[in-house]
């Protein structure tokens, strides 16, 4: 049924919760017309994806994922917006070819990749998604459809990449996949004993893989602070490496959270346990070998509805990205914010970025980006806010995927180039009326 | 296969062509057959997907768009038919033009459609003909008067078809899905054992390739309608399902 019905919309951090419409229907053309806002599967953390008031209407896309068009020769994908990446890695992984860049998980959708211009633990040497863009279809806010790329309309679609779904509802993609030399990953990972040995890790490592990531043990302070696990990958690719290998198995998920848990669970003393037993069960040795490219990728699609883990009120996750400093100063405040507070935060993530993209308001940039998963309580927003004045102060920038909690004046701060995003966003929607409850909050849209 | 490029349709012919069937899709739309006709190309094993226009409300569509499929694959042996509509009964009772459309079409033409294709299966020596009917019409129940009614007609006919041709080399396959999640269903609040495509898609396949003449999906459906079918009228009368 194409009428729009009321329900109520979170994204995956459950915070905050609000009311609107609801369409859905395999027909992306007939939904997006009058829509607010399209969304996909849900996974911005935040507001992005929810309605400005009660009385919009958000399009959901993800009964819209036809595959149009795929070149084996090129590796050229073209689809309709609400294609998952968990199709496209079931299906086209085992042919050699996998997405250029993957978020940290595979319930994403195309159009939602596009919108947050979502980065992966390759971002030092591929970019972020949108550089792997040859053409984005548009419906823009006249109920046009344009089709954009960077020879047509190029003003649009780069302000579509990592615009938020605000500049137009994204109908259909056009990508570059990456062929790959084997379905498996190889893999190494080492213990860290502090910050400065994690970010020349991250650097050294750089050269030579693709992959790499950081793991922080966010609750040591003072010598070991910022110590961790470093993660590195890359392809497999020598006989030796994929040997017996063949396809890896299909992907299961192993556990299924039933309920949400009460608030107690996720605390300080059960993230302190957890952190101390994977940092010390990670020997001192470097682990090397092949590992399936969805726990590596993937780790926490494993458990299906992890969100419910954090309780009630759900979380929040914070991240931000902070340029390089002498002494890395600006990420030990910030690691040492997240320590002396009592929320702790159960996932700490570390990498450092490498050039910014072409998307007008993408949130890469070079510099080390940090990501803390904090169960939100009384005293969060307060917490983000001081997150907020550190980051503001070092030129950093947040990530609006992710984002629930900061204030338009913080964010118009760390943002110089929102003036020339919502130039060309004016030209396809003068009246603003694609819109979020994250634009709302952000960048004065009328609710 | 009819009515292929939206909701369990969709996730049923997927599941066909990665597997290595041939899929040729009828329905009424040529753009959106085009973009499905691709999607299963590229998802699968079998090559070309064709598709031709073919329509339950025209009943002279039924008979070109069977022989279309027959030259683009050379023959076929298993028929499936996921077509069909649904509206509130609310509405259909205040709209006697909605609600002959959706009895006609429901019961009338699908049956018309199964008997062409009936025809041609057995005219290449049997094979498989798939229908979706729905739990709707084991019971007559309050939300679902009328489409319940063409849905019982249906199960009736399928029933019959399959004791009638069963030995001539035909199997009929009458699916029972409960509620299921897709664009039909878009905006109803799921009931218990609401199913996904995927799954009910997965159950169906297996049904073609055992020939199994009655499918519930989800299962639990089977013992569900079971009940609901003892139940006696004054109950019945008395509750809202």
């Amino acid at each position: 049924m194409r009428e729009p019905s009321p329900a109520d919309f979170a994204g995956w951090g459950r915070c905050p919760v609000v009311p609107g419409r609801l369409v859905q229907s395999e027909d992306l053309l007939a939904i997006t017309r009058g829509a607010a806002l399209s969304r996909g599967l849900g996974r911005a953390y935040g507001d992005a994806a929810l309605p400005a008031t009660p009385r919009d209407v958000i399009a959901q896309t993800t009964l819209a994922d036809r595959l149009l068009a795929f070149d084996s020769a090129t590796g050229v994908l073209r689809a309709e917006a609400g294609a998952s990446l968990l199709d496209l890695n079931r299906l086209l992984l085992p042919r050699g070819w996998f997405t250029p860049v993957t978020p940290g998980t595979q319930f994403v959708t195309l159009g939602g990749m596009v919108a947050a211009d979502v980065h992966g633990k390759n971002h030092h040497q591929a970019g972020s998604f949108g550089e792997h863009l040859v053409a984005l279809k548009v419906r823009v806010a006249d109920g046009r459809v344009v089709e954009c790329s960077d020879a047509i309309e190029r003003e649009l679609f780069r302000a579509t990449i990592g615009g938020m779904g605000l500049t137009g509802h994204i109908l259909e993609v056009e990508l570059r996949m990456m062929a790959v030399p084997s379905p498996w990953i190889w893999s190494e990972s080492e213990r860290i004993p502090n910050l400065d040995a994690m970010i020349d890790g991250l650097r050294q490592a750089a050269h030579e893989w693709p992959f790499t990531v950081g793991w922080i043990d966010c609750l040591t302070r003072g010598a070991g602070l910022g110590r961790g696990i470093l993660f590195k990958g890359r392809w497999a690719e020598r006989a030796a490496e994929t040997v017996g290998g063949g396809a890896p198995p299909a992907f299961r998920r192993m556990l299924r959270i039933p309920f949400e848990l009460p608030e107690w669970v996720l605390a300080r003393w059960s993230v302190r346990l957890f952190n101390t037993a994977y940092y010390w069960r990670h020997l001192a040795r470097v682990r090397r070998g092949r590992v399936h490219p969805q726990p590596f990728f993937y780790p926490l699609d494993a458990i299906e509805r992890w969100n419910l883990l954090y309780g009630r009120h759900g979380f929040t996750q914070y991240q931000c990205v902070v340029p390089h400093a002498e002494g890395h100063g600006p990420t030990r405040r910030l690691l040492d914010l997240v320590a002396s507070r009592g929320t702790a935060s159960f996932l700490t993530v570390i990498k450092d970025f490498g050039a910014e993209g072409k998307g007008m308001l993408s949130f890469p940039r070079p510099g080390i980006t940090l990501t803390f998963d904090i169960p939100v309580r009384s005293g969060t927003a307060a917490l983000v806010a001081e997150f907020n004045r550190l980051v503001r102060a070092e030129g950093g920038r947040v990530y609006l995927a992710k984002d629930a909690l900061t204030t338009a004046e913080d964010f118009l701060a760390m943002e110089p180039r929102l003036a020339a995003w919502q130039r060309v966003r004016r030209q396809w929607d003068p009246g603003r009326t694609l819109r979020s409850a994250q634009s709302v909050r952000l960048m004065g849209d009328s609710a | 296969m009819l009515g292929a490029t939206k909701g369990i349709g969709r996730a049923l012919a997927r599941q066909l062509a990665e597997r290595g069937d041939r899929v040729f899709l009828l329905g009424r739309n040529a753009d959106d057959l085009a973009r499905s006709a691709k999607d299963l190309e590229i998802r699968g094993a079998g090559g070309l997907a064709g598709f031709a226009l073919c329509d339950l409300v025209s009943p002279a569509t039924f008979g070109p768009a069977l022989d279309r499929a027959h030259q683009a694959l050379g023959g076929y042996d298993c028929v499936v038919v996921t077509a069909g509509t649904l509206a509130p009964q609310e509405r259909l009772e205040a709209e006697p033009a909605l609600a002959a459309e959706l009895l006609t079409v429901g019961f009338t033409h699908t049956i018309l459609f199964c008997e062409e294709a009936r025809r041609r299966l057995l005219a290449m020596g049997g094979g498989t003909l798939c229908v979706f009917s729905s739990v709707a019409g084991d019971r007559g129940r309050k939300p679902v008067v009328l489409y319940g009614a063409a849905k019982a007609g249906l199960s009736r006919y399928l029933e019959g078809l399959d004791h009638r041709f069963r030995g001539s080399g035909l199997k009929t396959i009458c699916v029972k899905p409960g509620f299921v999640k897709t664009g039909m269903t878009a905006g109803l609040k799921p009931p218990p054992f609401a199913a996904e495509p995927d799954a009910v898609a997965r159950r169906v396949v297996r049904a073609i390739d055992r020939g199994e003449p009655e499918v519930y999906v989800p299962g639990i459906w089977r013992l569900v309608m079971l009940v609901i079918r003892m139940l006696p009228r004054a109950v019945m009368r008395r509750v809202g399902f």
